[in-house]
């Protein structure tokens, strides 16, 4: 007896809905263990973790504050996937963002610059992250170089130019050395929603990227062209789409907006640019993206959820003293579930006997 | 759209402001913030030793409660902020990144007591404190100029900050009273914790002739390194003398407890108040791991040393300090004054390179 | 010079496991946290038992189960390889730490450096050749036999069939998703290994994320060798090297920022990348079926 997987004649749009319920309830019952384990009580735990974020309004404004940039970054990479383009460097792509915009803030620092400097910033941002996403796309095009590898290498040139910079030219002068430019000027920041809060413009923005993405791929040729390219490329030879032209252009939409993004999360969230801007968002937005399956919805859905394991996560820390590490192998085990399960859509389980090809030697 | 977002978030807001219930215990409420993992075996883990001792001695009256691995990006307001929100009324957080976050937080809890680490920025509910790590360093300079036998030391930089800056000037000045000649090695490697590149930095160091490694970084990589290779070491941060039985000469050791307790009493006795805290040898902020691996004169000298400084009759910056150029430093009333060496960015003269981004 | 040898061990190790699996079709991006986990279990084990040889069997395997739990995510049930990965390093982390906590602080005896007397007293070559410890040697034979066995064997040529295309593999006969997963299980014992170099013998004592991206570095150094064993040999030296020049070159009080030392690495590995690339006209050198989802038609 042996289990195989054999695709589906077509989606299935039953286990579709049901499977990310089967994989949170896998995930429940798995960390009920771990807590068990570690002597916390399962059901208090994981009502820290999932229930307590969603009762208050503070926890929700956070949950939408961290979404913001996983949403943005991720919808501009489901492009990509979905193209059979594989973009693994948003992470240097939002860097250069926010570089790029950080630079006009830091020239108007202390100038009577007016509104436009924000715009402009946002602007700059994103024409820096998709110049930057087209290197490797150019590469891919133009000399059939992997560009899951040229991405992700240049995800390191980004972050070390970024260090540069902070430590060099656009150190604050009056910060004592430390790694950051002076904070920005009020014209150079994303203004916040809620007065008191941290809620900022920015999520707004990813509403709509969220929306010009479900357009952009429900009712557009473009749309159409990228899911036949990714799903048949031979047959979208036949039709006439140039893979190559949508290499680079979604590479260049996926830039502009995990540029986009950085830029935002500087201006917004943190007010100065500095290392360690990001907390690794270009990759976690891989893992939102899939977790969405490339849908835009579905990836609103997946960055909010996501962001809701670490908020919950932290508050898990201070409530019931649960080491960080416990939310770590938490969100772990959560994706390989929720990866498993989806898995299903196109798959079914079946099991066959020993399959003929197998020699009679192996048992 | 927006309006109707800030509406919908107002909505929520009044129910959650009455869903949220703040847990009414008797027992006062203590946060800190760590940048670490509490078993970095160095800048964290002191920290928590000092929590560990506010909790032994003041246990019965408070709680205290910690985030770690907090970094110093976009994360961190929301961090510091949940644990005020937690009802925790006095914290600390520990590392220079939390400077804006926490200014920040304090602005919008007016009620809440918060306490950063080694920066520079205060607020009405706001108080800075920090180490003397520098006289730490004035000792360790006469100890290395005093057993090193090739007059040059090595010493591994993190980042060059003020505060790094400072306790190499001071190594250095010490170090040339009993050597004019003495040489120091910089290596940065902009981190402060990597236990590999600590461990690679100190042995480019003694491979360019330093037999006496100090560094500024968390781990105990390069007591370890330079007890392989037979030379000798300074700790940092934590006794590390297990990783080097026979390298390790002293080691400057963070102990944050007393000051914990301190200010936690105050906060208790409804004394707090906003100050900034700048402690040494004397008050047992900085404190000397035991002098070990050295001749019985250059353990005489540097217990006499200490002794000098906690009486306040050595300033291990004493006028006149020369600078790099050649010209003198300012320095007034004996020695340099306090903002001049948090602000440090020159080296003294006879260090023979250049601090980067300079 | 020597610490070259020992800082690019490592890195070589890690790559020399990774470069078998992307050479078997699949990219595990999971190598930082299988080594994290690697560098734990060899830690523990080396300390509960008192024995490096059983820390660094307790690396392999802890690196081993790690790896099984990518291949029954993504050749068992056709799970995207990038997003597993990822996911792979997270739980890697977490895993690391919870299992990490109760050794921070302790301490062990670190693998002995080989002393060949007579032979390590050759002045300069002497210690290099024959003064490292036995971890060193141990990845170099490792990649020599790599080399000989996908080059000059016939399971190697089998498994890099898989790699360039899984159908006709398929279509032969050969069980495609089963050699692909000893070449992922082979990627976590050298991963898991590489990770257990660190406390064993590079820096005797435990501390959570003391892998410090390494991981990320080995990725790199397969593309940059792209795929051949002999180029990662020379590509993680090199990469080691630069590592420790740079530091050297600050020692020295040569004003070079450190920044562009540590980023010429990565520059080279795309330049590299995309020059060979273009030689082949079209094709890359990749394994051409890397990161795809092979599912078998029955």
């Amino acid at each position: 007896m042996q289990l195989v997987l054999e695709k589906r004649a077509e989606r299935s749009t039953g286990i579709a809905l049901v499977s990310p319920l089967i994989a949170i309830a896998l995930t429940l019952v798995t960390m009920s263990i771990l807590f068990a384990i570690l002597g916390k009580n399962p059901i208090a735990a994981l009502g820290v973790y999932f229930i307590d974020p969603l009762t208050d309004s503070y926890s929700l404004q956070e949950i939408a504050v961290k979404a913001t940039p996983l949403v943005m970054i991720a919808i501009g990479l489901s492009l990509c996937y979905l193209a059979n383009a594989w973009n693994i460097g948003a992470e240097g792509q939002f860097l250069m963002g926010a570089v790029a915009g950080s630079w006009l803030a830091v020239k108007t620092q202390g100038t009577d610059a007016g509104h436009w400097v924000l715009p402009a910033m946002l602007l700059l941002g994103a024409i820096a992250g998709a110049l930057y996403a087209l290197i490797p796309a150019l590469c891919k095009v133009r000399f059939g170089a992997s560009e899951i590898l040229t991405s992700l290498m240049l995800v390191y040139v980004a972050d070390l130019l970024l260090d540069y910079l902070v430590r060099g030219p656009w150190r604050d002068p009056k910060g004592f050395n430390f790694p950051t430019t002076a904070e920005f000027d009020p014209v150079a920041t994303v203004p916040v929603l809620i007065e008191g809060g941290r809620l900022h413009f920015g999520s707004i923005i990813a509403l709509a990227v969220v929306a010009a993405g479900a357009v952009l791929l429900g009712r557009t040729i473009k749309g159409f062209e990228i899911r036949v390219v990714g799903a048949a490329p031979r047959a979208a030879r036949f039709g006439g789409f140039n893979a190559n032209q949508l290499v680079l252009v979604t590479f260049a939409i996926s830039g502009a907006l995990a540029g986009l993004a950085g830029i935002i999360e500087v201006a917004g969230p943190i007010g100065h640019l500095q290392p360690g801007i990001s907390p690794g968002y270009g990759f976690t937005a891989i893992i939102v993206a899939f977790l969405g399956r490339l849908n835009p919805v579905g990836i609103l859905i997946a960055g909010l959820f996501l962001a809701l394991t670490f908020i919950g996560g932290e508050q898990a820390q201070i409530a019931m003293k649960i080491p960080l590490d416990v939310t770590k192998v938490f969100q772990g085990i959560l994706l390989f579930y929720v990866l498993a399960c989806d898995s299903l859509i196109l798959y079914r389980f079946r099991f066959i006997s020993a399959s003929p090809k197998v020699q009679s030697g192996a048992h | 759209m927006r309006k109707i977002l800030a509406a919908v978030a107002a909505a929520l807001l009044a129910t959650g402001a009455g869903l949220f219930s703040a847990s009414a215990a008797d027992k006062l409420k203590v946060g800190f913030i760590y940048l670490g993992p509490i078993g970095d075996l160095g800048w964290t883990y002191q920290h928590d030793q000092g929590r560990l001792a506010l909790v032994k001695e003041l246990g019965d009256k408070i709680e205290t409660t910690y985030l770690e691995n907090v970094s110093e990006g976009p994360d961190s307001e929301r961090s510091i902020e949940q644990l005020a929100r937690a009802g925790n009324k006095l914290i600390f957080t520990t590392s220079f990144g939390y400077m804006e976050p926490t200014l920040k937080v304090a602005k919008k809890y007016p009620n809440v007591h918060f306490e950063h680490a080694t920066g520079y920025k205060r607020d009405k509910n706001m108080s800075t404190y920090s180490g003397k790590f520098y006289e730490g360093r004035y000792i360790q300079g006469l100890i290395a100029a005093k057993m090193s036998k090739s007059g040059v030391l090595g010493y591994i930089g993190s980042f060059p900050i003020p505060e790094v800056i400072s306790g190499i000037n001071a190594t250095m000045l010490a170090a040339q009273t009993i050597n004019p000649n003495i040489k120091v090695k910089i290596i940065w490697v902009n981190t402060w914790f990597d236990p590999g590149k600590e461990a690679d930095a100190a042995k480019a160091l003694i491979d360019q002739g330093a037999d006496v490694i100090m560094q500024h970084t968390d781990s105990p990589a390069a007591m370890q390194v330079a007890a392989e290779r037979g030379k000798l070491a300074f700790g940092q941060d934590s006794e590390m003398i297990k990783f080097g039985p026979k390298t390790q000469l002293t080691s400057i050791m963070d102990n944050w407890g007393p000051y914990y307790i301190e200010r936690v009493k105050a906060e208790l006795d409804g004394k707090w108040k906003s100050e900034d805290t700048w402690d040494g040898l004397k008050e047992k902020m900085v404190v000397m791991a035991p002098y070990t691996n050295m001749p019985d004169d250059v353990k005489k000298l540097a217990e006499d040393t200490e002794a000098a400084i906690k009486a306040g009759t050595l300033h291990p910056f004493k006028c006149p300090i020369i600078g790099q150029d050649g010209k003198e430093v300012e320095c007034k009333d004996g020695h340099l004054a306090d903002g001049a060496i948090l602000g440090m960015n020159f080296y003294v003269k006879g260090i023979d390179d250049k601090i980067p981004g300079k | 010079m020597l610490s070259v040898l020992a800082a690019s061990t490592p890195l070589l190790l890690a790559a020399t496991g990774e470069l078998v699996t992307e050479r078997a079709g699949v990219l595990n991006l999971g190598v930082e946290g299988m080594m994290i986990v690697g560098a734990a279990c060899g830690f523990g084990g080396a300390w509960l038992s008192g024995s490096i040889i059983i820390g660094a069997l307790c690396g392999i395997v802890a690196g081993i189960l790690m790896s099984l739990i990518f291949a029954l995510m993504t050749l068992g049930l056709a799970v995207n390889q990038v997003a597993t990965g990822l996911a792979l390093t997270i739980l890697g982390i977490g895993l690391s730490g919870l299992i990490g906590a109760r050794f921070v602080g302790e301490k062990i005896t670190p693998a002995p450096h080989l002393h060949i007397p007579g032979l390590s007293d050759i002045p300069l070559v002497g210690r290099i050749l024959f003064g490292e410890d036995g971890f060193v040697y141990l990845s170099l034979a490792l990649i020599v036999a790599v080399w000989y066995v996908l080059y000059r064997t016939r399971p190697g040529l089998i498994l890099r069939a898989c790699g360039d295309n899984h159908v006709s593999a398929h279509a032969l006969g050969y069980p495609v998703l089963r050699i692909r997963m000893y070449a992922v299980m082979f990627g976590g014992a050298c991963a898991g290994l590489a990770g257990a170099y660190l406390p064993l013998a590079y820096t005797p004592f435990f501390i959570p994320g003391m892998t410090a991206g390494r991981g990320w570095i080995a990725l790199a150094l397969v593309v940059f060798a792209s795929w051949r064993p002999g180029r990662l040999v020379a590509g993680a030296y090199l990469f080691g090297a630069v590592t420790i020049l740079q530091l050297h070159a600050q020692g020295a009080g040569l004003g070079v920022p450190s920044q562009l030392m540590s980023a010429l690495p990565y520059l080279a590995t795309v330049i590299v990348l995309v020059l060979i690339s273009r030689a082949r006209s079209g094709g890359s050198t990749a394994p051409a079926a890397l990161g795809t989802v092979f599912v078998p038609d029955r």
